[in-house]
């Protein structure tokens, strides 16, 4: 032994001698977990190729005991017919029998877990349970947004129901804080369009046209799809994160038991502030966008900033702006509701909490992405 | 008694920001005996214990070991003193993505070398000595009962066999018929294993029952260490107020009929 910090042990053995129809087993020294590990298979041999009834176990050499030791004699007899009588035992032990007839008491049998089966019907069952999740999802969504929906309406007719303070407190975490790192990236997007334009229009002597490409890229799709994936990152995650953790420590169950509706408290202010403060940032990411592209464009171009913002409102629709702008609530709406829906699914475990969270992003910036699809079909259907 | 303490805790100083909550506290644990420590919520039993195990650093004073500095334990000692100690935690502390059996055999994956049969079996074992069905080994925690998730507990903290067992508020929650048994279990096992048991209870029963000695924290300091029955002599309101009161009463009553 090293230091003091471990006792003193004897280091375990195990011999074993015939002595005309009985098997004697001798164990010697400390037999306690660290130790006995290793007799594990000669004693399960000694116990399947022995007559029960022959088996003796010689304690007299026996230092320490502990579970582990005791199960491991006491798992040796355990196919005798009395394993406790005296005929199976040489030698005094002060604990030793005692516990040795405890552990095969208390051996609690835990069933084998069931092995999953493979092969082409497992997968074929694992993708059909896949297809009916993603639509039962769906379903909930619909009836989650409903159910907000209805909530927000009852609200609307009795406005002091409406949480005012905690609304504004969501709109600063969720909203304000958001707006440097929103600009910037959005700065950074801008700048990255107007490089790509500048190198492809030169080619055709048509570098003017930067501008162009800036404005529409921005206005009508980076500016909100930025703030929309930021948001369900940021946000969206925070929101199922939070709500999750009230869920698993009952603070759900408690707000329901005193009359107060998780709708109305937790989830209606959130929506809230997301629908507003989502045109607000992608008003700025639009304003930090094109300020990117115009300093691109000054750079590389030499088109003057004076210029850049004389062309952009000669040539860029007011629509453009109107066609971004009208996406961002609805985006806000959807990583609102994404997100609390999510955290409220939260179970009691904490494996759970982490799924949900993940579950929610990954919706949250597909449903983005897909309805900003359909936003476009639909302004193309519209000749917008 | 002449042996030296198993632990000894001197001139602990315990502080979150400026909120003290020991100062200059002495505390020992002697080998082989249940102790039991008690005090009002908030006087940092829990910061205690954790400072015995090491989860937080004492902002003054020192816990020896076998007479031993911790903070100059080497890594290799270290690990060698966490294999022979067990905590179970005030609410079990499961890993909850672990079955209970997976659970209580964590810890003898990691140190001992030991067949993955043997190991079932000896995990299935300690979930039937803490009195846990085997259906209740092949669930995960969220599934189980406080109850439950407590002896779960437990026996994953006596997976290894160890030598000194730490168990923060082990029968609280439990029903009474359960809690004595617990208490029983507990006493069996430091009587047969030589364990040695540092427990934080409110559980006045368990206190009589089992325990050897108790450990009194109050004014940031331990104030007493000493049999129940000695402790009932003493002068401090808290003491008095705790075992004056009515429970307190009826388990000392209880404990002069025995």
């Amino acid at each position: 032994m090293t230091t003091a910090i471990a006792q003193e042990r004897q280091p375990a053995e195990l011999t074993t001698r015939q002595d005309g129809a009985r098997v004697i087993v001798q164990p010697k020294g400390d037999w306690v977990m660290e130790a006995v590990g290793r007799f594990d298979r000669r004693l399960r041999r000694i116990e399947s190729e022995t007559d029960p009834k022959d088996l003796v176990v010689d304690l007299s050499g026996l230092g320490r005991i502990d579970t582990a030791g005791a199960y491991l004699l006491g798992r040796t007899l355990s196919r005798c017919n009395e394993p406790a009588s005296d005929s199976h035992f040489i030698g005094e032990h002060q604990t030793a029998r005692r516990m040795m007839g405890e552990m095969r008491e208390r051996l609690a049998d835990c069933p084998e877990e069931e092995v999953k089966p493979r092969g082409v019907i497992s997968t074929l069952a694992r993708i059909g349970e896949g297809v009916e999740d993603g639509l039962k999802e769906t379903v909930e969504s619909f009836a989650f947004f409903g159910r907000t929906f209805t909530t927000g309406l009852s609200v609307l007719m009795v406005p002091t129901r409406m949480r005012w303070t905690s609304t504004i407190h969501l709109m600063e975490t969720a909203g304000v804080d958001a707006l440097p790192i929103i600009s910037v990236l959005s700065f950074f997007i801008g700048a990255v369009v107007a490089f790509m334009g500048a190198s492809l229009l030169e080619t055709f002597g048509a570098s003017v046209f930067t501008v162009d490409l800036v404005g529409i890229a921005v206005l009508r799709e980076f500016g909100v799809l930025i703030t929309a994936i930021l948001l369900a990152g940021r946000s969206d995650s925070s929101f199922t994160a939070a709500i999750g953790s009230m869920k698993m420590q009952q603070e759900i169950d408690a707000m329901k038991v005193m009359g107060l509706d998780p709708y109305e408290v937790l989830v209606l202010p959130r929506v809230i502030a997301c629908v507003v403060m989502a045109p607000l940032l992608t008003l700025s990411a639009m304003v930090a966008g094109v300020f990117g592209g115009m300093l691109v464009s000054w750079w590389t171009l030499d088109i003057s900033p004076n210029f850049f913002l004389t062309r952009l409102n000669d040539t860029i629709d007011l629509k453009h702006f109107l066609v971004g702008m009208s996406k961002a609530p609805v985006f806000g709406l959807v990583i609102a509701i994404v997100g609390c829906r999510h955290g409220l699914q939260v179970g009691g475990d904490v494996e759970s909490l982490g799924r949900r969270v993940t579950t929610s992003v990954v919706q949250a910036i597909f449903a983005v992405i897909v309805i900003d699809a359909l936003f476009a079909m639909m302004y193309l259907e519209l000749d917008i | 008694m002449t042996e030296a303490p198993l632990i000894e805790v001197r001139g602990l100083r315990s502080q979150f920001g400026s909120h003290v909550v020991h100062d200059d506290l002495d505390f020992e644990v002697r080998q082989g005996e249940i102790l039991g420590i008690v005090g009002g919520s908030g006087t940092g039993k829990s910061v205690l214990v954790n400072t015995i195990l090491g989860l937080k650093q004492p902002d003054a004073g020192e816990v020896y070991f076998r007479g031993q500095a911790m903070s100059g334990l080497s890594g290799k000692d270290r690990l060698a003193l966490e294999k022979r100690w067990g905590v179970l935690f005030q609410s079990g502390a499961l890993f909850s993505a672990l079955t209970v059996q997976e659970n209580v055999m964590a810890p003898m994956r990691e140190h001992m070398r030991m067949s993955a049969r043997l190991m079932k079996e000896l995990a299935d074992l300690k979930i039937g000595l803490v009195g846990l069905s085997g259906e209740a080994g092949s669930k995960f925690p969220a599934e189980l009962s406080g109850g439950m998730k407590k002896r779960a507990g437990l026996a994953r903290a006596l997976a290894l066999d160890p030598d000194i067992l730490f168990l923060d508020e082990p029968t609280a929650g439990l029903d009474p018929i359960g809690a004595s048994a617990f208490d029983k279990l507990i006493k069996e096992l430091s009587d047969t294993l030589d364990l040695t048991v540092v427990m934080i209870t409110h559980d006045l029963d368990s206190l009589h029952a089992i325990c050897d000695r108790v450990a009194v924290i109050a004014d940031k300091r331990v104030i007493a260490n000493a049999p129940l029955s000695e402790l009932t002599q003493n002068e401090h309101p808290w003491i008095q107020e705790y075992f004056g009161g009515p429970r307190g009463r009826a388990v000392l009553r209880q404990a002069a009929e025995d």
